[in-house]
C-alpha cells in the first residue's frame, strides 16, 4: 500500500509538470497582448518597457522556469513565513497579478473562504440528502419513490445551474421577495439576526448546487446498494435472523459506501473550482468568479496559477480516491 | 415485469406441448417464433422503456421545431422593431419580444438551430476521437500505455476553466479568419469535442480488450485478415452499443457546455443567438419579463433531459444481459 502510494505520488510529478506546461503553452500561444487595453497615446518604447516589467521580455522556456520557481519555491516560503513569522522569502519575486500588481496567492487566500462556505456547505447538504435517497430507492426498487427519485435526479442532471439559479432568483427573490438574489460576502455574523440573514442568502446558491450533486450521488448510491443487496452474504445475514434494519443499514450499507466514498473524494476538487457558474449567478466573489474576471481581463499569471491549482487538486484527489479504495476494500490489492 | 414475460412464454410453450396425460412426454418449451435480428430485438426492448420513448418523441419534436419551425413562422430573428420592445406574449409575438423588439419565437428557433447543431457536431467530433483512441489503445498493445496516459492527463485537466481560456484566447483569431459566426462555431465545436472524448475512449478500450481475445477474432486473423479490415469488420460493429450510448450523453454534455460558455458571455455574438446566449441576455430583464429567462432555460433543460432519458433507454436496450425483462 505504502509503495503504491509513493509510486503514484512520484508519477504525479511529471503529470503535473506536463499539465503546467500545457496550460502555459496554451496561454502563450494566445494572440492577446496585455498592453492592448492601454491608451494609444503611450509611445512604443514606453509600451515595450511596460511589457518588460510584466516579465514578457524573456523567451518562453525562461518564463516558464521563472513561473515554476515562483510557484513551487517562493510561494511555499511565503506560506512558512506567514505561519512562523520567519523571513525566508524576503526580497523574492512572487507571482504577481497583472490586474492589481499584488501577489496572486494573496488574492486566492482572500477568496477561498467564500467559495468554501457556499460550495462546501452545498456538498455536505448534498451528501446528507443523497445517501438516504439512494438507500431507500435501492431497497424499494421500481417503487413509486424510486421512480420519482430517478426522475428528479434526471432533472437534476439536465437542468444546468445557470437556469436553475436564475429560475429560483425569479421565483424567490423577484416574485416572492423572500430571499436576497445577491450573496453579500461582507456580511458579518455576530448575533441571531445576522445569522438568519446569512442563512437566507445561503439558501439559494447552496440548494442550486446541492441539486446537481445530489442527482449524481444518489444514482451512485442506488446502483451500489443494488449491487450488494443480491449478494450471498445478505441472504446469510437474513437467515441468521438479523433484523432487516441491521441487514440493510449495517451489512449492505457499509459495503455499498466503498465506491460512493471514492466518488465523494473525486468530487472535492469541484468544491474549490467547479462552481464558476453558480458563483457568477449569485455574485459570490469566490475562486470561480476570480477566474472569470481574470480571463476577461487577460490576466495571464492569475489564470495560469488558478488553472494549475485546479489541476493539482484533481490529481491529488484522484490519488486520495485510489488510496481510500484500497484501504476500505480489502479485496483491492495494488501490487 | 412478470406480466411482460408472460406473452413470450406462451409463444414458446404453446398449449399443444403441455403433457395431456396420455403418456406423451413433455418435450419442453419449443421456440416457435422465427429468429429475429439483433436490431429488432433492441427496438422491442427500447419501446418498453416508456420514458425513453417519450423522450425520443420530445427530442424529435424539438429538432423539428427549430429546423422546420422557421418555415411556418417566417418572422426574422434579427429584425429590430424598437417600438415593440419588451412586449409580453401576444398573438403577434407568441413568446414576446426582447429589448430591441426582436421576435422571441423566431430567436428561440434560430438559437435552437445553433445549440442543437453545436451539440451534434461536437458530439460527433468527440465520438470519432474517443472511438479512434479507444480502438487503437485496445487493439494495439504498444499504443495502449501512451494513449491511456494521455486520456488520464486530459481527465486531470480542469475542463471548464480551460474551455473558457481557449474561447477567450482564440475567438478573435478565428472570427477574423472565418467570419464571426463560422469562426465561433468552429471554435466551440473543436473546444467541446477535444475536451469530451475521454469517457468514450475508456469504455471502448475496455470492450475492445475483451473482444480481442474472442475466438471469432482469432478465426478472422487466422485466415489472414489485415488489421484494418479486422477492426472495421469485426471489432467496430461489436463496440457500437457503448458508442451509441456515449453519443447521447455527448449531445447533452455539448449543449450544456455551449450554453454555459454563452451564459458566461464567452460564446456566440449577441446578434447570432443560442439558447444560452438568450438566457444570458434576458437575465438583465428578469424583473420585467421573467418569461424571457424561463423559455430558453426550459428549452435547454428539456432537450438535455430528453437526450439523457434516450441514452438511459438505449443503454438498457443495448445491454443483452437485461434484455427481455
Amino acid at each position: 500500500m505504502l509503495s503504491f502510494f509513493i509510486r503514484r505520488l512520484i508519477l504525479a510529478v511529471p503529470t503535473l509538470l506536463f499539465i503546467g506546461l500545457a496550460i502555459f503553452l496554451l496561454l502563450d500561444l494566445a494572440p492577446g497582448d496585455p498592453t492592448a487595453q492601454l491608451p494609444l497615446t503611450i509611445p512604443p518604447e514606453v509600451r515595450e518597457q511596460i511589457r518588460q516589467s510584466l516579465g514578457l521580455g524573456e523567451p518562453m522556456p525562461i518564463r516558464f522556469w521563472k513561473w515554476m520557481v515562483q510557484f513551487f519555491w517562493v510561494e511555499p516560503q511565503v506560506l512558512i513565513d506567514s505561519i512562523f513569522g520567519t523571513q525566508f522569502s524576503l526580497g523574492d519575486q512572487r507571482v504577481l497579478s497583472w490586474q492589481s500588481r499584488s501577489p496572486v496567492m494573496d488574492i486566492v487566500v482572500q477568496r477561498i473562504p467564500q467559495t468554501l462556505w457556499v460550495v462546501g456547505t452545498a456538498y455536505v447538504v448534498a451528501i446528507l440528502i443523497a445517501i438516504p435517497i439512494g438507500i431507500y430507492s435501492a431497497y424499494r426498487q421500481y417503487s413509486i419513490f424510486d421512480n420519482v427519485g430517478t426522475f428528479v435526479s434526471m432533472v437534476g442532471f439536465s437542468v444546468p445551474p445557470f437556469f436553475s439559479g436564475v429560475l429560483v432568483i425569479v421565483i424567490f427573490a423577484v416574485q416572492l421577495g423572500w430571499l436576497p438574489s445577491i450573496y453579500d460576502t461582507t456580511h458579518v455574523v455576530n448575533d441571531w439576526d445576522s445569522f438568519v440573514v446569512q442563512l437566507k442568502q445561503m439558501i439559494m446558491p447552496v440548494m442550486v448546487l446541492a441539486l446537481q450533486i445530489t442527482a449524481q450521488l444518489s444514482r451512485f448510491m442506488r446502483a451500489s446498494m443494488l449491487d450488494n443487496l443480491n449478494q450471498d452474504y445478505v441472504r446469510t445475514a437474513r437467515a441468521k435472523g438479523l433484523s432487516e434494519k441491521v441487514v440493510v443499514l449495517v451489512h449492505v450499507l457499509r459495503n455499498s459506501m466503498i465506491p460512493v466514498v471514492t466518488v465523494i473524494a473525486l468530487g472535492i476538487p469541484q468544491i474549490f473550482g467547479g462552481a464558476i457558474i453558480t458563483e457568477q449567478v449569485f455574485k459570490v466573489n469566490g475562486i470561480g468568479q476570480l477566474l472569470i474576471t481574470a480571463i476577461q481581463a487577460n490576466d495571464i499569471p492569475m489564470v495560469q496559477t488558478l488553472t494549475f491549482i485546479f489541476a493539482a487538486l484533481i490529481v491529488l484527489f484522484n490519488l486520495i480516491a485510489d488510496v481510500l479504495y484500497g484501504i476500505l476494500d480489502p479485496r483491492i490489492r495494488y501490487d | 415485469m412478470t406480466d411482460k414475460t408472460n406473452p413470450a412464454s406462451e409463444d414458446m410453450a404453446p398449449v399443444g406441448a403441455v403433457p395431456s396425460g396420455d403418456g406423451v412426454l413433455d418435450t419442453g418449451p419449443v421456440p416457435t417464433n422465427p429468429p429475429r435480428s439483433q436490431w429488432r430485438e433492441v427496438w422491442s426492448q427500447f419501446i418498453h422503456h416508456k420514458g425513453a420513448v417519450a423522450a425520443g418523441i420530445i427530442f424529435i419534436l424539438i429538432v423539428l421545431g427549430v429546423f422546420v419551425g422557421p418555415l411556418i413562422w417566417p418572422e426574422s430573428a434579427t429584425f429590430i422593431d424598437i417600438r415593440a420592445r419588451n412586449q409580453g406574449p401576444s398573438l403577434a409575438h407568441p413568446f414576446g419580444t426582447d429589448q430591441l423588439g426582436r421576435d422571441m419565437l423566431a430567436r428561440m428557433m434560430f438559437g435552437g438551430q445553433t445549440s442543437v447543431l453545436v451539440g451534434i457536431v461536437a458530439m460527433l467530433l468527440g465520438l470519432v476521437l474517443g472511438s479512434a483512441i479507444g480502438v487503437l489503445a485496445g487493439y494495439f498493445r504498444r499504443l495502449d500505455g501512451p494513449l491511456m496516459r494521455l486520456t488520464d492527463l486530459f481527465l486531470a485537466l480542469p475542463l471548464l476553466p480551460l474551455l473558457l481560456v481557449m474561447v477567450m484566447l482564440f475567438r478573435d483569431g478565428l472570427a477574423a479568419a472565418f467570419g464571426p459566426e463560422t469562426g465561433i462555431f468552429i471554435l466551440m465545436v473543436t473546444a467541446i469535442g477535444v475536451t469530451s472524448w475521454m469517457p468514450t475512449a475508456r469504455i471502448v478500450r475496455g470492450d475492445v480488450l475483451a473482444l480481442k481475445e474472442r475466438e471469432f477474432v482469432l478465426a478472422a486473423r487466422s485466415i489472414g485478415t489485415s488489421n484494418f479490415k479486422l477492426i472495421a469488420r469485426h471489432i467496430l460493429p461489436n463496440v457500437i452499443s457503448p458508442i451509441v450510448v456515449s453519443a447521447t450523453l455527448g449531445i447533452a454534455n455539448a449543449i450544456i457546455t455551449e450554453s454555459a460558455l454563452s451564459f458566461l458571455g464567452l460564446g456566440f455574438p449577441p446578434d447570432f443567438p443560442t439558447w444560452g446566449r438568450l438566457l444570458f441576455d434576458a437575465v438583465d430583464y428578469m424583473q420585467q419579463n421573467p418569461e424571457r429567462v424561463i423559455l430558453p432555460g426550459l428549452a435547454i433543460s428539456l432537450t438535455v433531459l430528453s437526450v439523457n432519458y434516450l441514452g438511459d433507454g438505449l443503454r438498457d436496450a443495448l445491454d443483452p444481459r437485461i434484455r427481455g425483462r
